[in-house]
């Protein structure tokens, strides 16, 4: 029963998105905050990722945007004064986090009780070999294991387990540090990297090439325990989980496997004493019934957000009841609503999980996958076969794919062998071309050791595709093939390209032909309900997905004209994130506020939009135009909205017109005029708005006749990539013809953008909304970076600080112009560059942008609320704050997660790069550049720092920074150029030697490796040397080290103020609701 | 390819392809939603008489174990044979993969003459199952018409029992277990426990036979059917000696205690049914397979409710307020389904560990 005890608790969130990190920790947050607030528990949240659902009014009772780190969460346990703390739903950072408190003594200095799984079982599973020790006491066999705390050990280890091995390193995030070795110099290297980030490492027998299952488990008080789902990797051991393709329910393993592994997973949460939630990852031998525990993650993890979502069960919310006290026969299924929460969800559907990579914005990084983390976001597909979901899937990742097959043949797999032995990103579709090149499935099982049956189903798919390639129209096409291709998961675009051979320019139009053809056949989709029980009861469930396997719907459709569907923002990757599903929700929740249904389309597992208790109704599908019509066609909607899921609902907008979809807000020929580059360039002039000058060409010699008119440095935008960055700044000849020579490709097909690019320049964001034209509400926000820094990579200040009066006054009138030309219903942002007040329009999107929520939380004015009661033309109040009268002050950073790309050169530029954001408040802008700074895992620096000024400009703006920290008795070792500069100017600092000069001591790299900084700042000297220089050499040593590193001249200085004018005593422990 | 269809009592007909072998036949038409062990239920003599509808789609995945028997019981089949009269999927496995494989679920029904029907949407057939109940049904091949029987009517017991009397495993304690229908990991589950079995024929008279304990197996159809069995077991009780029943084992107990029993709806048949032990907060997650149930309110003042279902609150178990016999309506046997309950197995020893050996 409920613990009547615990009254007020705080609630630890896991800080900004990084890679192993994502958003399925706002969701199992949120989840738990709901349940607490039930249970009428007070709940006071810390988490600094202001861009989540978890931070927003309604959902805790307090909130701190504050660092979940032992000091910050001691100085809130001593002003609120909680009975209980959760460490479950935040993550590795709230788990660690919750750890350190309770080492350090606080959780018993303040008597908190931890809710949920104590923190002694946290450990245990933490701590490898006590985690082995404790699971052999009652025989669960793990990988043999030996934990090292040297290399010399780990030597020892090596030689007495054998080769290949792999390395793990204790309390990090999903595989960080971890890897396979084969010999010992392999064991060297990795070890050494894997001590950088623990102090104590595991040396393993490797299992590469097992299954590898998962199971959610959940246990109450009463010793009750359940197995929600389990999971199995279509990518056997040796790949994280994290960058595997994941396939739910098992599909390969007999009943005895599953509940050989079933029961073992019951047996190790009820020795480790879980209360709650925890994951349980085996390998299973393919070949006979031997298995190994690898891992348990005694909280809410990434797999059990998929669970929920794959299942319907909600396990975040019913791990904060159990948490509570109750029993789990005491709770109800929230489905069903009338059967028990003590039971294991029945399928009756297959879901297919694929991780979102975005390698291709790193230079430098691998591709290939390993046993460690690299995708940025994942997707979940749910058909009713293998075949459907994963077809669907690898359409929703969002990378330009169809499908497995009836894909663009410029795949450049060129060593398919290669690809098969060492799979990068793209293995899937060299399965594809694998099969196309004769393979047969057990040529490709010999390579990938992937289960046979995975390789048998998408075998269907190609052999399916063979077959419609035989006709050359639809007329031809026998009716029932072309039923069976919907069945397997074929959209009408790879239908069309596999039996018209449509062409590039024609798919559209193609498509919609299909579409045309095998409705009038009566080839239709069906609409079925995910309802945790297989159909066995009765469920009025509202969590639904489309499925051609079927002969009839399972919900009805009101066509009462009070349908509003909101596109979601699909999988998180870099550059779209977590702000669109804060955007999309709030979309969700003012739509049903207003009186209206509201209907959400999305396939992220990680988000809060998906979570079917927060609308109407969820279509767990694809944003594809054929899906989103088909949807359309069955709901009827009153209006759909576009503009809250960032870009992917954006494109849809001039197809969905043309198929007469209603689009609410601003009109779809105002958005394709805004997002049209030609037209919003000839709207610009008419308005006389500046804009920098820009070309689209499509010769070498165009580029540099238009280069020779508009000066150096320029920003290159190539629309085709052939490696490394996409976007870039060149500053002379040279670099110029480097970057055209070795990155793109230009022709006809594929031309370049080419614009002046104006240095010095601040660069100034307003996110507004408008109604006909007007604009009614605007935030206007500063970045601190000068422009080249991608502004979803600055660090923005809102209100703004340092802006002249005239540059806002300008840049309000602009704003309006624009506002009003485009004729914009609904929200929009718009970025500008100001240089002695002289302003530009960089960019304009008609949708909701990244700092929404950043802005609107600051403000305290909901912007998106404000956009859908504008779009729905419903009334809404104007809000009449002025941002002049904030006294205080808004900072949101950027979160890299540059540690688990290896090799990635950690710096910022004209592309994005970073994985998430932190925002936090201040009394002034140090203050909460400081915390943000804090959040996003920066430490203060106490004694040492390295400074690596790069060009004149940088040296110049870190002048006045070294002397603050000399004054305070700093040692600042520089490499040549800034020691000199800096003696010249009168500060004395230690002269360091470049990586490349290694005779020479101290070298940086050596000062780094042997942790003597603590701090370092590179300033790259130009935009595009990317090769391995020895800038390079210490920004990457800086990251394996986890040395904290800027990269920016004007952060540095802002950062090194602020920490030499501020103690960590001078940050104020204030809650949102705080600042008024 | 031969047209197929599946018919319901109420008309409702889906068309589909066939699996395994080409047969017109009829049964109770009845829905399970395990997510893994088709060759277990298959073998299940439970569901002899009824046509199996899967809610997993996918089935077929990883083939039909091989044919090896262990102390005279295969390892891996919960019978010599297929018991269920057809099977209903959505999605058939034509591929499938697994180190234990020995052939297809489609050869494996042709071997042993059970037809099967996949693609159909077994979604939709499930929710007019849940709707209206279990019904008669039919799976009708082109060219071979058939009637619709309700397989309720005639005695399945006997269909499913054994004909022989057999012994299985050694110790020093005797296990009488009649056969209604008996699931192999039940005698199994008795076996690894150290006790001997001598198995009998579901309408035996065991009360003149030596031994320690007695076990009631799982059958399928109407427990009211088993008269003879009944009978049996009220002699049985009178002899003290401990009794263990499950599935149709407790309606026969139930019965023999003097309770009744009704029909379910549309049954229990999955691996996810929640069952309370009666004044506890254990709850169990268990396995089931029963149409059938004893009705809670007939139980005798010398009987209780042992466990109950925590989603529709029917009976799960009874024991004897102060004799040492319980029965369960759920699996604790499993196999196929989770193993969460398979100490009941332990506590029916220890009851005949407790009993000194009279001779």
């Amino acid at each position: 029963m409920l613990n009547t005890n615990i009254k007020k608790v705080i609630v630890l969130g896991s800080g900004a998105l990084k890679i192993g990190e994502a958003g399925e920790f706002d969701y199992s947050g949120s989840q738990a905050l709901k349940a607490l607030k039930e249970e009428g528990v007070y709940t006071i949240l810390i988490n600094p990722n202001i861009a989540t659902i978890q931070t927003s009014e309604e959902i805790a009772d307090k909130i701190y945007f504050l660092p979940v780190t032992a000091y910050f969460v001691e100085k809130v346990i001593q002003k609120e004064k909680p009975d209980g703390i959760l460490l479950a739903f935040g993550g590795q950072t709230a788990l660690n986090c919750g750890v350190d408190l309770f080492r350090q003594g606080i959780l018993e200095k303040y008597n908190l009780k931890v809710v949920g799984t104590p923190v002694q079982s946290i450990i245990n599973t933490e701590d490898r070999e006590i985690f082995s020790g404790i699971l052999h006491e009652i025989d669960v066999l793990t990988p043999r294991s030996i934990a090292c705390t040297s290399i010399e050990q780990a030597r020892q280890a090596a030689n007495t387990l054998g080769y290949p091995l792999i390395i793990r390193a204790a309390y990090t995030l999903g595989g960080l540090g971890s890897g396979f070795c084969s010999n010992e110099t392999e064991l060297n290297k990795l070890a050494d990297n894997a001590f950088s980030y623990s102090g104590q490492i595991l040396v393993e027998e490797s299992i590469k090439g097992w299954k590898e299952v998962e199971y959610e488990v959940v246990r109450d008080q009463y010793d009750n325990c359940i197995t929600v789902c389990n999971m199995e990797n279509f990518d056997p051991l040796g790949i994280h989980t994290g960058e595997s393709i994941v396939v739910a329910p098992s599909q390969t393993l007999s009943n005895s496997e599953y509940h050989m592994l079933r029961a073992l997973s019951i047996k190790i949460i009820r020795k480790i004493g879980v209360i709650g939630e925890c994951n349980v990852q085996f390998a299973l031998d393919p070949n006979s019934e031997d298995y190994r525990v690898i891992e348990v993650n005694a909280r809410l993890s990434r797999s059990s957000a998929l669970a929920s979502k794959a299942t319907g069960y909600p396990l975040a919310f019913v791990a904060a009841k159990l948490g509570l006290g109750y029993g789990l026969h005491e709770l109800k299924n929230s489905v069903t609503k009338v059967t028990t929460a003590c039971f294991e969800p029945a399928l009756d559907y297959c879901v297919v999980k694929i991780p979102r990579w975005d390698l291709g914005k790193f230079v430098g990084v691998s591709k290939n996958l390993g046993s460690s983390m690299k995708s940025v976001g994942e997707i979940m597909a749910i058909g009713r076969n293998f075949e459907e979901a994963i077809q669907k899937g690898l359409r929703m990742i969002g990378i330009g794919m169809h499908g497995f097959v009836g894909n663009r043949g410029d795949m450049e797999i060129i060593d398919i062998d290669e690809e098969l032995v060492n799979p990068t990103d793209r293995r899937i579709f060299a399965i594809a071309e694998a099969f196309h090149k004769g393979y047969s499935v057990d040529n490709i099982w010999e390579i990938t050791r992937i289960d046979k049956w995975f390789l048998m189903r998408l075998q269907n798919i190609y052999l399916l595709r063979n077959r419609l390639i035989e006709f050359g129209s639809l007329e031809k096409l026998p009716a029932e093939l072309l039923r069976d291709a919907k069945k397997l998961g074929f959209s009408d675009f790879q239908i069309a390209r596999l039996v018209l051979k449509s062409g590039v320019k024609d798919m559209n139009v193609e498509s919609l032909k299909v579409r045309e053809y095998r409705k009038k056949l009566g080839i239709l989709p069906f609409i079925k309900q995910i309802d945790t029980l297989a159909g066995e009861y009765p469920a009025q469930t509202n969590y639904l997905y489309v499925t051609y396997n079927g002969s009839e719907h399972d919900v009805t459709f009101e066509h009462d004209n009070k349908s509003i569907i909101v596109l979601g923002s699909g999988a998180y990757r870099i550059g779209s994130s977590v702000e669109f599903d804060w955007c999309s929700v709030n979309a969700v929740n003012t739509i049903r506020k207003e009186g209206f249904r509201a209907i959400m389309i999305n396939y992220n597992p990680e988000t809060v939009s998906t979570d079917y208790d927060n609308c109407d109704r969820l279509y767990f599908d694809e944003l594809s135009l054929e899906r989103v019509l088909d949807i359309c066609d069955l709901e009827e909607p009153k209006g759909t909205v576009l503009s809250m899921g960032g870009q992917i609902p954006n494109n849809l907008a001039m197809k969905l017109h043309a198929q007469n979809v209603p689009i609410l807000g601003t009109t779809a020929e105002k958005i394709d005029n805004a997002e049209d580059r030609n037209k919003f360039s000839a709207m610009l002039d008419k308005l006389e708005v500046d804009q920098p000058r820009w070309s689209q060409l499509t010769t070498i010699e165009e580029i540099f006749k238009f280069v020779d008119e508009v000066g150096f440095p320029v920003l290159i935008r190539p629309s085709y990539v052939l490696s490394g960055a996409a976007m870039n700044v060149v500053s002379n000849r040279d670099q110029l013809e480097h970057f055209l020579a070795l990155a793109t490709h230009v022709s006809k097909e594929h031309p370049v953008v080419v614009s002046e690019f104006i240095e010095n320049a601040k660069e100034i964001e307003v996110d507004a909304v408008a109604k006909n034209g007007e604009i009614v509400a605007y935030a206007l926000s500063e970045h601190v970076e000068f422009a080249g820094v991608h502004s979803g990579d600055a660090t923005i200040v809102f209100p703004p600080q340092k802006l002249y009066v005239e540059t806002i006054r300008r840049i309000k009138k602009i704003s309006r112009k624009i506002a009003k030309a485009l004729e914009i219903t609904g929200p929009f942002n718009i970025q500008y560059l100001a240089k002695d007040n002289d302003i530009k329009v960089i960019e304009c999107n008609l949708r909701a942008s990244r700092s929404f929520p950043f802005v609107s939380k600051v403000l305290k004015t909901n912007l998106i609320e404000i956009a859908t009661k504008a779009m729905l033309d419903v009334p809404f109040e104007k809000p009449d704050k002025s941002l002049f009268e904030l006294d205080y002050v808004g900072v949101k950073a950027a979160q890299f997660s540059f540690h688990r790309l290896l090799n990635a050169d950690p710096v910022s530029g004209v592309d994005m790069a970073s994985t998430g954001e932190v925002g936090c408040i201040g009394e002034n802008f140090y203050e909460a550049l400081l915390k943000s700074m804090l959040s996003v895992g920066y430490r203060i620096p106490k004694k040492t720092i390295l400074i690596s000024s790069g060009p004149a400009r940088g040296k110049i703006e870190l002048l006045a920074s070294a002397k603050m920290l000399k004054e305070r008795g700093f040692t600042i070792y520089a490499t040549g150029g800034t020691h000199h500069f800096f003696q010249d100017n009168g500060i004395e600092t230690e002269k360091v030697y470049w990586p490349d000069e290694e005779d020479m001591s101290p070298n940086t790299l050596e000062l780094i490796k042997e942790r003597k900084i603590e701090m370092v700042i590179n300033i790259p000297k130009d935009h595009t040397n990317r090769e391995l220089s020895n800038g390079y050499r210490i920004r990457r040593n800086a990251i394996d080290f986890n040395i904290p590193l800027i990269t920016n001249a004007r952060v540095a200085s802002a950062f090194i103020y602020a920490i030499c004018k501020l103690e960590m005593d001078d940050i104020s422990i204030k809650s949102w609701d705080e600042y008024k | 390819m031969r047209k197929v269809k599946l018919v319901l009592e109420d008309g409702t007909s889906f068309e589909g392809k066939s699996i395994g072998y080409e047969k017109s036949v009829t049964g109770e038409v009845v829905f399970y939603t395990a997510m893994t062990g088709y060759p277990e239920s298959l073998t299940d003599p439970s569901y002899t008489g009824q046509i199996l509808v899967s809610t997993y789609p996918m089935i077929g995945n990883y083939g039909v174990p091989i044919d090896k028997k262990v102390d005279g019981l295969h390892s891996y089949f919960e019978s010599d044979k297929i018991h269920i009269t057809g099977l209903v999927v959505e999605d058939y496995s034509f591929g499938y993969s697994h180190w234990n494989a020995q052939s297809s679920l489609a050869d494996w029904m042709i071997s042993q003459q059970i037809p099967g029907i996949y693609g159909i949407d077994t979604r939709a057939l499930t929710k007019i199952l849940r709707e209206k109940g279990s019904m008669i049904g039919k799976i009708e091949f082109e060219g071979e018409p058939i009637e619709m029987v309700d397989p309720n009517l005639m005695n399945l017991v006997a269909k499913a029992s054994t004909d022989k009397v057999e012994t299985y495993g050694e110790g020093d304690k005797t296990v009488v277990l009649v056969d209604c229908g008996v699931k192999n990991n039940i005698i199994r589950c008795l076996i690894k426990r150290g006790v001997r079995v001598i198995r009998v024929p579901w309408d035996y008279d065991f009360t003149t036979l030596d031994y320690d304990g007695l076990f009631l197996t799982n059958g399928p159809g109407d427990p009211t059917m088993c008269d003879i069995t009944v009978k049996h077991i009220k002699t049985a009780i009178l002899q003290e000696k401990p009794i263990m029943g499950i599935c149709l084992g407790n309606q026969l107990l139930g019965l023999a205690a003097g309770c009744k029993t009704y029909k379910l709806k549309y049954g229990h048949r999955s691996h996810n049914q929640p069952v309370l032990l009666t004044g506890t907060n254990k709850c169990y997650i268990t396995s089931q397979n029963h149409g059938y149930a004893i009705d809670q309110k007939s139980l005798p003042a010398d009987w209780e409710t042992l466990f109950y279902n925590v989603n529709d609150e029917t009976n799960e178990g009874i024991r004897h307020k102060t004799k040492p016999f319980f029965s369960t309506q759920f699996h604790p046997e499993a196999s196929s389904g989770p193993v969460d309950t398979e100490f009941l197995f332990d506590d029916f020893i220890a009851n005949i560990k407790k009993v000194p050996k009279v001779h």
